[in-house]
């Protein structure tokens, strides 16, 4: 295929190139976090500004807590670090029961669609965008 | 549920909440233009890694060598106010990743199907899904250049929606035209939950 949307594609692998990453190498090949679900849309924001003395801690989890000074959802922290989600909620989980990161799981969702105000919040925000 | 609470930085206030919106649509109708088009940053694209048999040591051979699937989501972020944060995925084109799918629409506002007149065929199975769902959805037809014009009755007829459903037409890549097809979206997912309340005898 060499259709217009290949070369779309392409642009995004440009974009991010860099190593090829061994998922479950970066997380001992663990794939669930120990502690936390991590919805995609779950923000989290770090809780210090630095963890360099702590222990037992990979690069990526002091990559995750550079990115979460500002919030993040699991989404963004996955795509700026070229990682799968997968991989990242189990970071996330090792962060979390160290109280390194706080995380808001998104509105609760089992009851349906959200209330009448946070659709007015957002389509108000989107017109005044 | 929240962690470590007690540890928030000095001055910082509670996070906002995040909500969610999915594009969603055939292949190549543009899905990621308009979550580009009207998202403030340009769109991210996040990556899952499925195995077929559950994770095991196995999966360390890597993703390179295929003997995983990856399926990207393009996403994107606008901020809605302090404490709102809205997030539009556009969902993976292959059918087969229904279980993403899953994932993607629990607790979406709503979805918005992306239709090209050209290939009307491609945003069925995105309905089907939708309306077995029950999840708010409305139909967006993009306008191609050199695509026929239709009536959007026409094309209401033609994808058998219900008569509630919106079908709008827009322009993927122009900001204002995304904007008004979210905001008759979320007008229609607010319709839809007052009648739903309402059938429940609440």
């Amino acid at each position: 295929m060499t259709g217009r949307g290949e070369s779309a594609e392409q642009e995004w692998v440009d974009d991010h190139a860099g190593p090829v990453v061994r998922p479950y190498a970066v997380t001992g090949g663990r794939a669930r976090p120990v502690t936390g679900t991590f919805d995609l849309i779950s923000l989290v924001t770090a809780t210090r500004t630095d963890v360099g003395s702590e222990s037992g801690l990979g690069p990526e989890h002091v990559a995750i807590v550079g990115l979460c000074q500002r919030i993040l959802s699991v989404a963004e922290i996955a795509a700026h670090l070229d990682l799968p989600v997968g991989t990242v909620r189990v970071l996330l989980g090792d962060l979390a029961a160290r109280s390194l990161v706080q995380v808001r799981e998104p509105r609760a969702t089992t009851a349906g669609l959200p209330d009448e105000h946070v659709f007015e919040a957002v389509i108000n925000g989107l017109r005044a965008l | 549920m929240d962690y470590g609470r007690s540890e928030r930085p000095a001055g910082a206030g509670p996070l906002p909440t995040a909500i969610k919106i999915l594009i969603a649509g055939g292949f190549g109708v543009g899905k990621t233009t308009m979550v580009g088009a009207v998202s403030e940053t340009k769109p991210l694209r996040t990556e899952e890694v499925l195995t077929e048999t559950g994770i095991g040591i196995d999966d360390l051979s890597g993703v390179e060598e295929k003997s995983t699937t990856t399926v990207a989501m393009d996403f994107g972020r606008i901020t809605i106010s302090d404490d709102l944060v809205l997030y539009l995925f556009g969902t993976p084109g292959q059918d087969r990743f229904w279980f993403v799918w899953d994932e993607l629409a629990l607790g979406a506002l709503g979805a918005v199907v992306l239709a090209d007149t050209r290939r009307l065929a491609d945003c069925f199975p995105s309905i089907d899904y939708f309306e077995g769902r029950g999840t708010p959805f409305v139909v967006a037809v993009n306008c191609f250049e050199g695509a026929k014009k239709f009536r959007l009755d026409e094309v209401q007829a033609a994808l058998d929606l219900d008569p509630g459903v919106p079908v709008v037409l827009c322009d993927a890549r122009k900001r204002e035209s995304a904007k008004e097809v979210l905001i008759t979206l979320l007008e229609h997912a607010m319709k839809l939950r007052e009648a739903r309340r309402r059938a429940a005898g609440d």
